[in-house]
């Protein structure tokens, strides 16, 4: 019975797997092919590699794409942290439920209605004000920023909320004024928070599709909407190498992530034994 | 008398004339409806250890809280060395405290915890730095400074964080619980420790703790809590041989408590009778006549021996043994009472019982006494 279920369970969860995995590789394989029709296998070839190298106007999207990432990325970082702050570490001020459902309302809220709001929003403040006179970097960033700070926000509160207030108190009670326990205590102890807070909006900048076709503007395409753009005529070889290349990159990130995480364990695992032999 | 006051080394046991170093008055504080502090008053002196002792919830660690300034009163007054704490924010009292879970920063080594609070004062860095080695010396870490708090054993973070609460020599030092997180070896040994480097540094420590044999053998004086308020203050042996309540005299220590009424009061003594025998007691203190009282018996102040005799006058009971527990040093007996009431009864173990031909056991008949000065009167 055991033999059986257990089997049965190896078997769901290769077909699991493969699901997931056997487009990508699909992808990979095809992005080496030398016909110019996706379907047709022509042979083994690097020449999209080299075609994408070339071509300008996909490498204008990839550094425009890779600008707003890291600029939304950094601000979204800030202010999610300010609100998380807020949240966690105001006590009940005035408008804190309010405030908090206001913070992660983003979070749910379809990407089709933020993007077209924006939209909305940039054009009349263009015929108010005359800001933004065109829109593009600038508004897709921005755009960006309002969505990726709600995630950082959840990030950091959850830190937060963790790591308790104790050592906090400890500074303040050492004489910290409250700036001093923030940048002494919270922050370094904040670090990891904030890196993957950081990381989250980069990645969901980078992946934004929907919300930056509303906002953007002529001149201004990002990666995603250059492939999107070239998808709709049909399946492009070129697009299978550029993609081949963001799961190399990637996973090269992953694989990074993976080795330090696992040296910080060792780290750990060693400190215990040290406190262990002082304990005998 | 007074100006003898004046140099005394412990002003708490004559308060006249002394000015206390904290000074609570009507010092109040309730989260929403439920009241951690109530209404309470209590002086410190100079150079005391004082204990706040009571079970969980009884409102010691908000006190504390609030002497640090972690905690806002909803009422009432704290004043240190004669300022008044209300506006005074946390970074800005002359207190320091340690916390129960010794809270060292982990990012920073044993020297840098240390030295972050004399970072805030401004102080210079070659004063830091021999400050620092002094009190490491202190608590005899010097060869540990390099290292992070997570590399330590519990009782080296323990003297970390002491040492980083001692540094900045606070007027008074606050302490949660300090041996709560250490083995009970351990612990025995460093109440000690504790209590002489108090001494040598002359500080004034207030320390919460739930374990009344740490209190007992910590303090110069302590505060028996309980629902926010104080059951008693006193030294020590003030709380432990003259307990006021039944609460304070269970919760110390244990006793035997019997319910009578007072029928002589007299200069030298008063004589209460109970349902299981009379009590004479003479350690001169008056209570009304007639009235309901308490009387507290601790186990090791009641002789126990083998007898058949009936109990002839005051402070004398006889009873069949129920039960012996055996606890190395001493032994409990449990003596039922002819009121079917259970007496405890700690007696040393003098002889190995296997060589004692005559020690009690199980079904023996005995009669209790005890001296008309041990006897403890408590209200309820």
């Amino acid at each position: 019975m055991t033999q059986t279920r257990s089997r049965f369970l190896t078997v769901m969860l290769t077909l699991g797997l493969a699901f997931f995995y056997i487009p990508i590789l699909l992808l990979v394989i095809y992005s080496f092919n030398n016909s110019k029709l996706v379907p047709v296998w022509g042979g083994w070839s690097t020449r999209w590699y080299q075609e994408l190298f070339q071509s300008e106007e996909v490498w204008e999207a990839v550094l425009l794409s890779l600008q707003i990432a890291v600029v939304n990325a950094t601000f979204a970082t800030l202010l999610g942290t300010l609100a998380g702050l807020a949240m966690v570490r105001f006590g009940g001020f005035r408008g804190r439920t309010l405030f908090g459902g206001m913070l992660v309302a983003p979070l749910v809220m379809p990407e089709v209605i933020t993007g077209l709001s924006l939209l909305v929003f940039f054009i009349s403040l263009s015929e108010l004000i005359g800001w933004p006179s065109q829109r593009g970097f600038t508004t897709i960033t921005i755009a960006h920023i309002t969505f990726s700070m709600a995630f950082v926000a959840v990030t950091v509160q959850a830190r937060l909320t963790g790591m308790g207030q104790t050592l906090e108190e400890a500074a303040a009670d050492l004489g910290a004024k409250p700036f001093k326990v923030l940048t002494a205590i919270t922050i370094p102890r904040l670090t990891p928070a904030l890196i993957s807070g950081w990381l989250l909006a980069f990645t969901l900048s980078l992946d934004d599709l929907v919300i930056a076709s509303f906002v953007t503007g002529p001149g201004s395409t990002t990666l995603p909407i250059l492939i999107f753009s070239r998808i709709r005529l049909g399946l492009r070889p070129d697009i299978n190498a550029m993609a081949t290349i963001m799961i190399i990159a990637i996973s090269i990130c992953v694989a990074i992530a993976a080795i330090l995480i696992f040296r910080q364990q060792q780290a750990e695992l060693r400190d215990q034994q040290m406190a262990f032999k002082e304990e005998g | 008398m007074a100006a003898i006051d004046a140099f005394s080394d412990t002003p708490w046991l004559d308060p006249a004339g002394q000015k206390p170093l904290v000074q609570i008055k009507g010092l109040t504080k309730s989260f929403g409806a439920f009241t951690a502090i109530d209404n309470i008053d209590l002086d410190i002196y100079q150079g005391e250890l004082f204990c706040l002792l009571g079970g969980s919830g009884c409102g010691k660690s908000t006190l504390l809280r609030m002497l640090a300034g972690f905690e806002t009163p909803n009422g009432g007054e704290i004043l240190i060395d004669g300022v008044d704490m209300a506006h005074v924010p946390a970074y800005e009292r002359p207190t320091n405290m340690m916390f129960q879970s010794y809270a060292l920063f982990p990012h920073m080594t044993v020297e840098k915890n240390i030295a972050f609070g004399l970072q805030q004062d401004g102080v210079g860095k070659s004063e830091i730095k021999d400050r620092v080695h002094d009190i490491l010396t202190l608590v005899e870490l010097q060869d540990y400074k390099k290292r992070k708090p997570q590399q330590l054993s519990g009782g080296q973070r323990q003297r970390v964080a002491l040492a980083r609460a001692l540094v900045k020599q606070p007027k008074l030092l606050l302490l949660d619980e300090p041996l709560a997180a250490l083995d009970k070896k351990l612990r025995k040994q460093t109440q000690f420790e504790l209590a002489n480097i108090q001494e040598q540094v002359g500080v004034t420590f207030i320390v919460v703790t739930h374990d009344q044999e740490e209190a007992m053998t910590l303090s110069t004086r302590m505060a028996v809590m309980d629902a926010g308020r104080f059951k008693q203050i006193g030294t020590p042996t003030e709380i432990y041989e003259f307990p006021d309540s039944r609460f304070v005299a269970d919760f110390i220590g244990s006793a035997n408590i019997f319910e009578g009424r007072v029928v002589e009061d007299s200069a030298d003594h008063i004589l209460v009778t109970t349902e299981a025998c009379d009590v004479f007691i003479d350690h001169g203190q008056s209570v009304k006549i007639d009235s309901r009282i308490w009387v507290g018996l601790r186990p090791e102040k009641i002789r126990i021996e083998k007898s058949e005799a009936a109990a002839s006058g005051p402070n004398q009971i006889s009873g069949i043994v129920d039960d012996v527990g055996y606890l190395g040093e001493t032994s409990i007996y449990k003596v039922k009472l002819e009121s079917g009431q259970i007496v405890d009864v700690a007696a040393p173990n003098q002889m190995r019982p296997s060589s004692n031909s005559d020690r009690i056991t199980w079904d023996d008949k005995v009669l209790l006494s005890w001296e008309p000065s041990n006897a403890m009167l408590l209200s309820s």
